[in-house]
C-alpha cells in the first residue's frame, strides 16, 4: 500500500519536474518515494527476477552502465538503469518506482535487471538496500577530496562493504588498478578480474595525476612494466611480491582507428573482436567492465560484442553534435587522470584543435579547483588553434593554461552562453570544437548547445 | 642568477595540487631571468643544507605522511633544521605544515612526533569532528591571501611562531582564533592549497625576494604582467566572500 503511493507520488513528481523544465525528474521523485516508503529500494529491486548489476568507481561509472545496459538489453532482458547519472540513492529509487506499476510493483518482473551507476561512498549503502547479483569496481583515483576527505577512505569503505556481502555476490574488479585489485582478496564469493593486455598500449611513464603507487599491502613503492594511464598498469611490488592478478577478462590488442577503437577481446568462453565506437584507453577499460559485468549476469560473447559495438556516448562524455556547421565534442572533466586521458586522446587525432574549458566548483564538480594543477595540460603545447576559458573559476583556468605555457592570456568569458558562440566563431567551418566542461558546466553547456543545435534537452534523449 | 630548490617527497605528499607551487615559483622566476633548479627528494634521500635556497613540502593522506615523518625524523631533520637557521625559505602547506609543529596528535590519540621546525602542534579532534573544508580568505601584510583548506587537524600556536595570516572568510588553523598558518623567520606553514602560490603572486614574490636576498644580497623583483593571477585572486575573493571589496586592518 505504502510502496504504490511512493510509487505513485514519484510518478506525479517525476511528469512535474519534467514539464516545468526542472532538471529531468531525476532526484526528486526518489526523494519523494523514499520519504514515503523507506523501504522502497530493497523491496522493488528484490522483486527483479534476473537481479542487478552495482557499478562503482572514480572515472568510467556512468560509461560502464551504459555500455552494460546495453548488453543487458540486447540479451532480451528489460533493463532498469539510472540513466541520468544521479548515483545516490535516491536516483536509483527514481529509476525503480519508473519501472513500477500503480499498484507498487515491478512491471514484468520475470524479465528485468537493474544496471545502476553507484556514488563511491555511497556505496556500500546501496549494496545492502539492492543486494545485487555483482559489483564492478572500475577504479579508485583521487576526486572531490572536499567530500570524501581522502582517496583512502573511500578504499576502506569498499573493503568493508565487499567484506560485509553475501558469498553468493560476485565481485567484479579492474586488476591493472592495485586499489580495486586489492578488494579481490576480501571477497567471500566469485572474483571476476579483468584489464587491459595489450603492451603497446603503455605510455611512457608515470604521469604527475597518479595516486596508487604504494604497495596496499607493505607500503613499498610499486613498479610498472606497463602504465597505462595514473597508477593503472601491470603493477608488481618487489618488497612483498604481491602484483597485478592476471585478468578473467582482458583486452588483448587496442587499436585507435576512425571515430573508436579496435580491440580483441579474451573472456572465458573464448575471443571475439569488436570496433568499439568511443574513443581512448579509458573507454577500452569501460568496455572491459562492463564486458566483465556481463560475464558475471552469464552472458555469451556474442551477446557481449553486440553491446559493446552498438554503443553510444553517455551523455556529456564524447558527445558529438553539429552546431553551426562545426563538429562540438563535449568531454567531461572530473579529475586529473580522466583529463589527462582526454587531452591525450584529442591530441593524438589532431594536428590543430579548438578547445573551449569550463570550470566550475559547484558541490558536484569538486569545490576544490587544485586539481587542475595535476593535470599535464602541457600535452596541448603547440598544438591549440583557438582557446577560450569560461565557468565560474575561469580565471583559475586561465592562469592553469598561461603557466602550461599555452597563451599569455587566454581568452576568458565567464558566461556559458557568450563563451560557447567565442568558441564557434573562432572555430573554422568544417572542423570539431573539443568543450571540455566540469560536471555542472556540462549541464549548461549542453543545454545550450542542445537548443543550438536542434537536441532536445538531456532527459529526452534517455530511454528507460 | 639562480636558485635551488628542494622539493621535499614530491611523490608522497602532492595530494592538493601541490605541485602548482612549484610551477608558480618556476615561472616566475623564468620570466624574470631567474634560474630556479628544482631538486626532488624522497624518502631515504639525505638533505644537504648549504646547497638550497628553498624548500617545499606539500600535503599528503594519513598513510604515507607517517612514513614521511619517520624519513624526516630520522634523514632529513637535522639538515632541515640548519638550513632554517640559515635563512633558508622553507613553504610547508597542509600535511606538510603540520609535520613542521612538535607533534600531531591523531584521532585515535596517538602522537606523530614532528619536526619542531615551527613552535605549533596538531591534534585531531577525533573521528566525529567536522573537517575544516572550503575556500579561505585570509588577511596577510594588508593584502588578502586566498586558497582551499581542507584538513580535520586543529594547529595551535606557541609563543615562538607568529600567524601567517588572519582569517577573514574559513576556518584556519583551529576555527577558534583567526589565524591561518605559522611563521618564524623564513619558515611559513599554511594550511591553504588550491594552489596557493600561482594565484598568490606577491606572496610568491615575497618567497623568491627572501631567497633571493639570503644569497645575493639586497634584491629588488622587477614587476610582471600579473593580469591573469590577480584577476584569479580576486575571482577567488567574491566568491568566498560574496564580496568585491575586503576591509583589512579590522
Amino acid at each position: 500500500m505504502r510502496r504504490a503511493a511512493a510509487v505513485t507520488a514519484a510518478g506525479i513528481a517525476a511528469r512535474l519536474s519534467r514539464r516545468l523544465g526542472a532538471g529531468g525528474g531525476t532526484a526528486l521523485p526518489g526523494l519523494i518515494a523514499e520519504r514515503i516508503d523507506p523501504g522502497i529500494v530493497r523491496s522493488l529491486a528484490g522483486q527483479m527476477a534476473l537481479g542487478s548489476v552495482l557499478v562503482t568507481g572514480t572515472n568510467g561509472k556512468t560509461t560502464t552502465s551504459r555500455l552494460l545496459r546495453n548488453i543487458v538489453a540486447g540479451a532480451g532482458m528489460q533493463p532498469v538503469a539510472n540513466a541520468e547519472g544521479s548515483n545516490m540513492m535516491r536516483g536509483i529509487a527514481a529509476a525503480l518506482a519508473g519501472a513500477a506499476g500503480w499498484r507498487g510493483d515491478v512491471r514484468s518482473p520475470a524479465n528485468r535487471a537493474g544496471v545502476f551507476e553507484v556514488d563511491e561512498a555511497t556505496l556500500p549503502l546501496v549494496a545492502r538496500e539492492v543486494a545485487p547479483r555483482a559489483i564492478v569496481f572500475t577504479n579508485l583515483f583521487r576526486d572531490q577530496l572536499d567530500r570524501y576527505g581522502e582517496v583512502d577512505t573511500v578504499a576502506s569503505l569498499w573493503q568493508e562493504a565487499v567484506r560485509a556481502l553475501p558469498e553468493g555476490v560476485i565481485i567484479v574488479i579492474n586488476g591493472d588498478d592495485p586499489s580495486t585489485a586489492s578488494l579481490g582478496e576480501h571477497a567471500r564469493g566469485r572474483v571476476i578480474v579483468y584489464g587491459l593486455d595489450d603492451p603497446r598500449a603503455s605510455s611512457a611513464g608515470i604521469e604527475h595525476a597518479a595516486d596508487a603507487r604504494w604497495c596496499r599491502w607493505c607500503g613499498a613503492e610499486l613498479g610498472y612494466t606497463a602504465v597505462f594511464y595514473g597508477h593503472i598498469g601491470h603493477w608488481a611490488c618487489d618488497s612483498c611480491g604481491s602484483a597485478r592478478p592476471r585478468p578473467d577478462v582482458a583486452c588483448v590488442s587496442a587499436t585507435p582507428a576512425q571515430d573508436g577503437m579496435d580491440c580483441e577481446f579474451h573472456t572465458p568462453a573464448g575471443e571475439f573482436a569488436v570496433t568499439l565506437p568511443l574513443q581512448g584507453l579509458y573507454n577500452v577499460y569501460n568496455a572491459l567492465a562492463a564486458a566483465a559485468g556481463g560475464v558475471a549476469l552469464g552472458l555469451d560473447n556474442a551477446v557481449l560484442r553486440n553491446g559493446l559495438a552498438q554503443s553510444t556516448a553517455a551523455f556529456g562524455r564524447q558527445e558529438r553534435l553539429l552546431v553551426q556547421g562545426r563538429q562540438v565534442e563535449i568531454i567531461l572533466a572530473k579529475n586529473p587522470a580522466g583529463l589527462n586521458q582526454v587531452l591525450r586522446t584529442i591530441r593524438s587525432n589532431n594536428p590543430q584543435m579548438d578547445v573551449a574549458f569550463f570550470l566550475n566548483d559547484r558541490v558536484a564538480d569538486g569545490r576544490d579547483i587544485s586539481w587542475i594543477w595535476d593535470v599535464d595540460f602541457d600535452l596541448l603545447a603547440g598544438k591549440l588553434r583557438g582557446l577560450t576559458v569560461s565557468g565560474r573559476r575561469a580565471w583559475d583556468m586561465a592562469l592553469r593554461l598561461k603557466y602550461a605555457g599555452l597563451a599569455d592570456a587566454p581568452r576568458v568569458e565567464p558566461s556559458t552562453k557568450r563563451a560557447l558562440r567565442i568558441a564557434l566563431g573562432q572555430t573554422p567551418e568544417g572542423e570539431t570544437l573539443y568543450v571540455i566542461p566540469t560536471y555542472t558546466a556540462m549541464l549548461e553547456v549542453r543545454n545550450v548547445l542542445g537548443r543550438w543545435a536542434g537536441r532536445g534537452a538531456f532527459w529526452q534523449g534517455e530511454s528507460r | 642568477m639562480n636558485l635551488r630548490l628542494a622539493h621535499l617527497y614530491p611523490k608522497q605528499m602532492n595530494i592538493y595540487g601541490d605541485r602548482g607551487n612549484i610551477i608558480s615559483l618556476r615561472q616566475r622566476c623564468w620570466r624574470r631571468g631567474i634560474s630556479l633548479e628544482v631538486e626532488e627528494l624522497d624518502i631515504g634521500a639525505p638533505l644537504d643544507p648549504e646547497r638550497f635556497d628553498m624548500a617545499f613540502i606539500g600535503g599528503a593522506q594519513d598513510r604515507e605522511q607517517q612514513r614521511v615523518a619517520q624519513d624526516l625524523r630520522e634523514v632529513k631533520g637535522e639538515a632541515l633544521h640548519l638550513a632554517a637557521e640559515s635563512g633558508v625559505v622553507i613553504l610547508a602547506v597542509c600535511g606538510g605544515y603540520q609535520l613542521m609543529g612538535h607533534y600531531y596528535r591523531e584521532a585515535g590519540g596517538e602522537e606523530l612526533p614532528g619536526l619542531g621546525l615551527l613552535d605549533i602542534h596538531t591534534v585531531h579532534p577525533g573521528a566525529q569532528a567536522r573537517r575544516f573544508i572550503g575556500n579561505v580568505v585570509a588577511e596577510w601584510r594588508g593584502m588578502t591571501v586566498v586558497g582551499f583548506e581542507n584538513h580535520g587537524g586543529r594547529t595551535f600556536l606557541g609563543n615562538g611562531a607568529s600567524p601567517l595570516a588572519k582569517i577573514i572568510s574559513g576556518h584556519g588553523n583551529n576555527g577558534k582564533d583567526r589565524s591561518e598558518g605559522a611563521v618564524r623567520r623564513n619558515v611559513f606553514g599554511t594550511y591553504l592549497h588550491g594552489s596557493l602560490l600561482p594565484k598568490n603572486p606577491r606572496f610568491a614574490d615575497h618567497l623568491v625576494t627572501l631567497a633571493l636576498q639570503r644569497r645575493h644580497g639586497d634584491v629588488q623583483l622587477e614587476p610582471l604582467d600579473d593580469m591573469v593571477e590577480e584577476a584569479a585572486h580576486q575571482e577567488a575573493v567574491r566568491l568566498a566572500t560574496r564580496r568585491t571589496l575586503i576591509r583589512l586592518g579590522g
